[in-house]
């Protein structure tokens, strides 16, 4: 139904974003002393908007709002408006953007304090806001493919952010091309439902996709989940996500950890209508997230660098996700209780991690670090609530959420179901390995700090962000599964929960789960926290290790299927055209004019050849002039 | 003045300015300037004032002017423009200023006086002009070749070192093209005589004609090599890397903004409604060309090593979008093709001036020979991103809408082709993207280097503050000595930047004045429109 009331401005949650951006950008060096304090504002402005509406959207009986702004392009049969859709599932992804968005920009204010582009940041910071509210609140899926684009280019800027840096300018590059790639199936999945529905809002497409065949239905699907995998790191479109760790660290909480990752998970719950419809292509969703879950938690238990180990912590836990939502209803409200804990828990585990590299002189290997518990004891404090909500520590946030999604697993009550909960709970484990591993070797044992370092506690400003992550952390999940259960909410959108089938009863999940965290966490300190780490990382390893070390090799795949074939057939293709096309035309033009090289040198030359097209010319017009007689 | 008398100014204006600038003394180098930039805004001025006389929902060709002229042909000097031509002339009002302004000091120390250059310019702008407004298919067939000596003489004499190479070669092919083209002139001429009773010229009567299949195909490829060699696509292209790279800036810039546009028009215009059996019969072949054009220009791209050629390449992919939509004969995608046409011609022109920019300030059109200039020219660095995401059509650009158009607009008709040259757009990040990480990232590289750092700078404090934070984190081996935009750069910059952006925002403006005459012509195809 039509927005009323504040509704009717929450185009406001992006625009006032977006205006921060844009002044911070065209203002200049004038806006150096107090710009970061406006982009702050302008987001925490947005959050308090975001939780009115979404008090507002509560209180209504139909919980939407349709908000139309104009015409954006109107040709033909194609009719794309610019409009917004306010309702319980964008709500939510209102409220983390906005909110941990808030958090994050005052956290920066103290990390990018010394930085002379700080204006700058919070400027690419604005605009990352703006253009990931308007993926989540637009109503059609142009709007979201604009958006989408715009938080690609967000996160180029953002991880290029320090640009002299060779690996940080690279990074960025690289993150933009992957996405890209997945951006391509996201639209022909546009063009395919244009040229089917001739619409391409949400309410047109969703109210009449069921009229399509079903093989047109799983095409839509595995598209849009292409462009799903690019924008979240999942396999096969993993490999972009660890390096763009080159950006500064509250970017990495935002975009690469709390909300921009998190998108595919939102492009497939939104698109349920479609995949209700489209179990082949929920079952590759399914299989890319237990897939891309083993995948990250592997890489995790094997990189040094706390940067890298969260990012893949972060690829693994998209994958619990994207298993979650391919489970269909049953996951779908687990998938998004998962996605708002980690948002919390991840975004904090960052600021955590970005604390402890402000202390260490920007070092991030963790070989390089220990015994830092003494020494930060707010960022300890609130990096460990947020890793025992990662690992599933009872009753802190994790515990809940990926219970819930390994419960939803079981519930499909097949053999398939047996093999996903497995996976999660396998990887629960692993989970619990690599982050043991993290904490054990950051604030634990001796320690191994470099020469002229000494940490001290970051100040205020960025451990308070810090500490309200932490509450959310421990809190997020009972919250949003017990007390005020998600499912509820979310019933506008995806329809009454169904009574669980409960394969496995809760409390034998609940059980099994933890044992399982546990081992992992007794192998971590029996491989690294009942000895001393090396300050450089053994060499001679075993090939799972080495496997590991290189993120299973993805980069080594991307090289020489698509890096190294395109640069020769690039250098191929610039010869031919020089050589072959060129050469002949040339050749061509030498035959009927003398060289192009004496035709340069005289005026003399240039007439002859301008006569000698005249002839041939008329030559042509002549036999025209027949062909048509004759014709 | 009578608003038909809007187009016959916009010719007359220019046309007679350039004589005056030309019959200038030599030594007033700075008042041919400015008489150039007077005459061109007075252009840009006429073309507004077009744009509101034009109705929407009016007759099709408006502002309509009719002279005889060669009675004994029945050729008329007969002017009128549709939505099509309009949004041309609007692309040209606004570009020749900017290219004026970039131009200022393009000629100031050449062997030949400036005011020769301006003189070039403006004549180029009035043949320009004629091309898109002739209604009269011979009057075209004069401009489409008169247009040919004003950007001769500005690569000729003005452009790089191999400019005679290349001048020569963009002459020859055009003009190959263009006789090829009037031999089909003259074709169409007879077959309207055996029709008529009296031979014509005149587009609309022409388009009445009821041309036998056999004959439209080899009219149509007459029309359609013309075009295909001016536009260009893939395999008549190789003249425009050479031309694009050795023309000054500013002939670039109208060369491939607004000159190449010239073909796609000529698809839109003439191959279509003319001989729409063979434009059907031959559509299959021009996708190919159009698709295979778009990935090969893009390969090509990232394999340059000179900027110039590489931005020319691009342009050659990116009229493979143009031809796409043209061919696809929708409705959404021909429109979309047009936009296409406007917004490559600000956006490649953008990133053309800015390329230009750079070249100026170091002297070299190597991509290797710049890196990590974001850091010392911010204001340079944001344009050229600008003009560089808008070349990769990304979303909230103008490029986005009109390449959206284009692949939404013909996936119906051609979801082959369509999924194939969607392809293109990861291409297009990487050809865009490499030649910015390469110029404006990393350390400080290049011909730009301070080599003596004792020597104060000129650049120094000049917007340097972005991203030295860096210095503390990357040992600077020195700092490199570049200005920032100039107030005249920024002048260019802006307005560009400007439209760049806002046509990203709100196009519909233009989609509703160029979409009647879009669907004209499709049904004048007899439109397997859906």
């Amino acid at each position: 139904m039509p927005a009323e009331g504040l509704l009717a401005a929450s185009w406001l949650l992006i625009a006032l974003p977006l205006a921060g951006a844009a002044v911070l950008l065209l203002g200049g060096r004038r806006t150096d002393r107090w710009g970061h304090l406006l982009g702050t504002a302008t987001v925490v402005a947005a959050f308090v908007l975001a939780v009115a509406c979404t008090v507002q959207l509560a209180g209504l009986d139909q919980r939407s709002a349709d908000v139309e702004l104009f015409t954006f392009i109107r040709s033909g049969e194609l009719d794309v408006t610019a409009g917004l859709l306010y309702d319980p599932l964008s709500a939510i992804f209102a409220l983390l953007i906005t909110g941990v968005g808030s958090l994050i920009h005052v956290y920066s204010i103290g990390y990018m304090a010394h930085d002379p582009a700080r204006r700058r940041f919070f400027a690419y910071l604005n605009l990352f806001v703006a253009a990931m509210l308007l993926l989540v609140l637009g109503n059609s899926f142009v709007a979201l493919y604009v958006g989408w684009e715009g938080v690609g280019l967000a996160s180029y800027l953002l991880i290029a952010f320090w640009y002299t840096r060779p690996a940080a300018a690279t990074a960025a590059k690289k993150a933009f091309i992957m996405n890209r790639v997945g951006d391509v199936g996201l639209a022909i999945a546009i063009f395919v439902m244009f040229a089917q529905l001739g619409t391409t809002s949400y309410a047109g497409v969703f109210g009449s996709v069921g009229t399509l065949a079903g093989g047109t239905i799983t095409a839509i699907g595995l598209l849009l989940l292409l462009g799903a995998c690019g924008k979240s790191g999942q396999f096969p479109l993993q490999a972009w996500l660890p390096d763009a760790m080159e950006g500064p660290t509250p970017v990495s909480a935002l975009i690469h950890a709390a909300t921009m990752v998190t998108a595919g998970v939102y492009l497939i719950a939104r698109s349920a209508p479609i995949y209700d419809l489209a179990p082949t292509a929920r079952a590759v969703v399914l299989a890319i997230g237990a897939g891309t879950l083993l995948i990250g938690a592997i890489a995790g238990c094997a990189y040094d660098d706390i940067k890298k180990v969260l990012a893949y912590s972060t690829v693994s836990q998209i994958g619990y996700m994207f298993l979650a939502v391919g489970l269909g209803p049953a996951g779908y409200v687990a998938g998004l209780a998962h996605l708002l804990a980690h948002g919390f828990f991840k975004a904090g585990l960052f600021l955590g991690a970005g604390s402890v590299m402000h202390a260490m002189n920007d070092s991030v290997d963790m070989r390089r670090f220990g015994a830092l518990w003494k020494k930060l004891p707010v960022t300890f404090a609130t990096f460990g609530l947020g890793y025992l909500a990662l690992i599933g520590f009872p009753f802190l946030s994790g515990y809940f959420t990926k219970d819930a999604i390994i419960e939803a697993a079981l519930d499909r009550g097949d053999v398939w179901g047996w093999v996903l909960g497995g996976v999660a709970v396998l990887g629960a484990g692993l989970t619990a390995f690599y982050m043991t591993r993290l904490m054990l070797m950051t604030f634990f044992g001796r320690a191994r700090w470099e020469d002229g370092v000494h940490p001290h506690e970051a100040p205020t400003v960025m451990t308070a962000p810090m500490v309200v992550l932490a509450v959310g952390s421990v809190g997020a999940g009972a919250l949003l599964v017990s007390v005020f259960p998600l499912s509820g909410w979310l019933e506008p959108v995806f329809g009454e929960p169904a009574e669980a089938a409960h394969v496995v009863a809760p409390a034998v999940i609940g059980l099994v789960v933890t044992v399982v965290m546990l081992l992992g966490v007794l192998a971590a300190w029996l491989f690294v926290g009942r000895r001393e780490v090396p300050v450089t990382a053994p060499v001679r390893v075993s090939p799972v290790t080495r496997a590991a070390r290189n993120a299973l090799y993805a980069d080594t795949v991307n090289e020489s299927l698509f890096m190294r074939p395109g640069q020769w057939l690039t250098r191929a293709l610039v010869w031919l055209d020089n050589r072959g096309v060129d050469g002949a035309v040339n050749g061509l033009a030498a035959g009927l004019g003398g060289t192009s090289s004496r035709l340069a040198r005289t005026q003399t030359g240039f007439v002859r050849s301008y006569a000698m097209g005249m002839l041939g010319g008329a030559v042509l017009v002549a036999g025209a002039l027949l062909a048509v007689t004759a014709g | 003045m009578s608003a038909s008398l809007y187009l016959v100014a916009m010719i007359a204006v220019p046309a007679i300015g350039a004589a005056a600038v030309a019959a200038l003394p030599r030594e007033r180098g700075l008042l041919a300037k400015q008489v150039t930039l007077g005459v061109s805004l007075v252009v840009l001025l006429l073309a507004v004032l077009a744009t509101a006389a034009f109705d929407v929902d009016g007759d099709r060709f408006q502002l309509t002017t009719s002279v005889s002229w060669i009675p004994d042909f029945g050729a008329e000097f007969a002017l009128g423009v549709d939505g099509i031509a309009l949004v041309m002339l609007l692309l040209i009002g606004v570009l020749v200023p900017l290219v004026v302004t970039a131009s200022w000091h393009e000629a100031d120390h050449g062997p030949r006086p400036t005011r020769v250059f301006f003189a070039w310019l403006l004549l180029l702008e009035a043949m320009m002009v004629g091309v898109f407004v002739a209604t009269d298919v011979l009057l075209f067939y004069v401009f489409f070749e008169a247009m040919l000596v004003p950007m001769y003489f500005l690569i000729g004499s003005f452009g790089g070192p191999r400019r005679q190479y290349a001048a020569v070669k963009f002459f020859l092919y055009s003009l190959v093209g263009g006789l090829i083209m009037l031999a089909a002139v003259i074709g169409l001429y007879v077959v309207s005589t055996s029709q008529l009773g009296e031979g014509t010229f005149a587009f609309d009567a022409l388009r009445q004609l009821d041309i036998d299949p056999e004959v439209q195909k080899l009219l149509f490829l007459g029309f359609f090599v013309a075009f295909a060699i001016k536009a260009p696509l893939v395999p008549f292209h190789t003249w425009l890397p050479d031309s694009g790279a050795e023309a000054p800036i500013g002939g670039s810039v109208l060369l491939v903004g607004v000159l190449d546009k010239v073909g796609t028009f000529g698809f839109l215009r003439y191959c279509l409604p003319l001989f729409p059996d063979a434009s059907r019969f031959f559509a299959p072949f021009v996708l190919v060309l159009a698709v295979v054009g778009i990935l090969y220009a893009a390969l090509l791209a990232m394999g340059q090593s000179d900027m110039k050629r590489l931005v020319s390449y691009t342009s050659i992919s990116h009229f493979g979008f143009i031809a796409l939509g043209i061919f696809a004969f929708t409705t959404e995608a021909g429109t979309g093709a047009v936009l296409y046409m406007v917004n490559h011609g600000l956006a490649t022109g953008l990133l053309f001036l800015v390329v230009g920019m750079l070249i100026s300030r170091g002297g070299s059109r190597q991509i290797g020979d710049y890196g990590g200039v974001a850091a010392k020219a911010p204001l340079l660095a944001g344009a050229f991103l600008v003009a560089g995401l808008a070349s990769l059509a990304l979303p909230g650009t103008n490029s986005f809408v009109s390449e959206f158009l284009v692949l939404i607009g013909s996936f119906p008709e051609r979801p082959v082709f369509t999924v194939v040259a969607t392809v293109g757009i990861i291409l297009a990040a990487l050809y865009i993207l490499l030649m910015y990480q390469r110029t404006m990232h990393g350390p400080p590289r290049g011909v730009l280097l301070q080599q003596d750092a004792a020597e104060p700078a000129p650049g120094l404090g000049t917007g340097g503050a972005t991203a030295t934070a860096t210095a503390t984190r990357t040992a600077a081996p020195g700092t490199l000595r570049v200005l920032d935009l100039s107030r005249r750069e920024l002048v260019v910059v802006a307005p560009l930047v400007a439209l760049i952006i806002g046509l990203g925002v709100y196009p519909q403006p233009l989609l509703d004045l160029i979409e009647p005459a879009v669907s004209a012509t499709m049904s004048d195809l007899g439109g397997t429109d859906r």
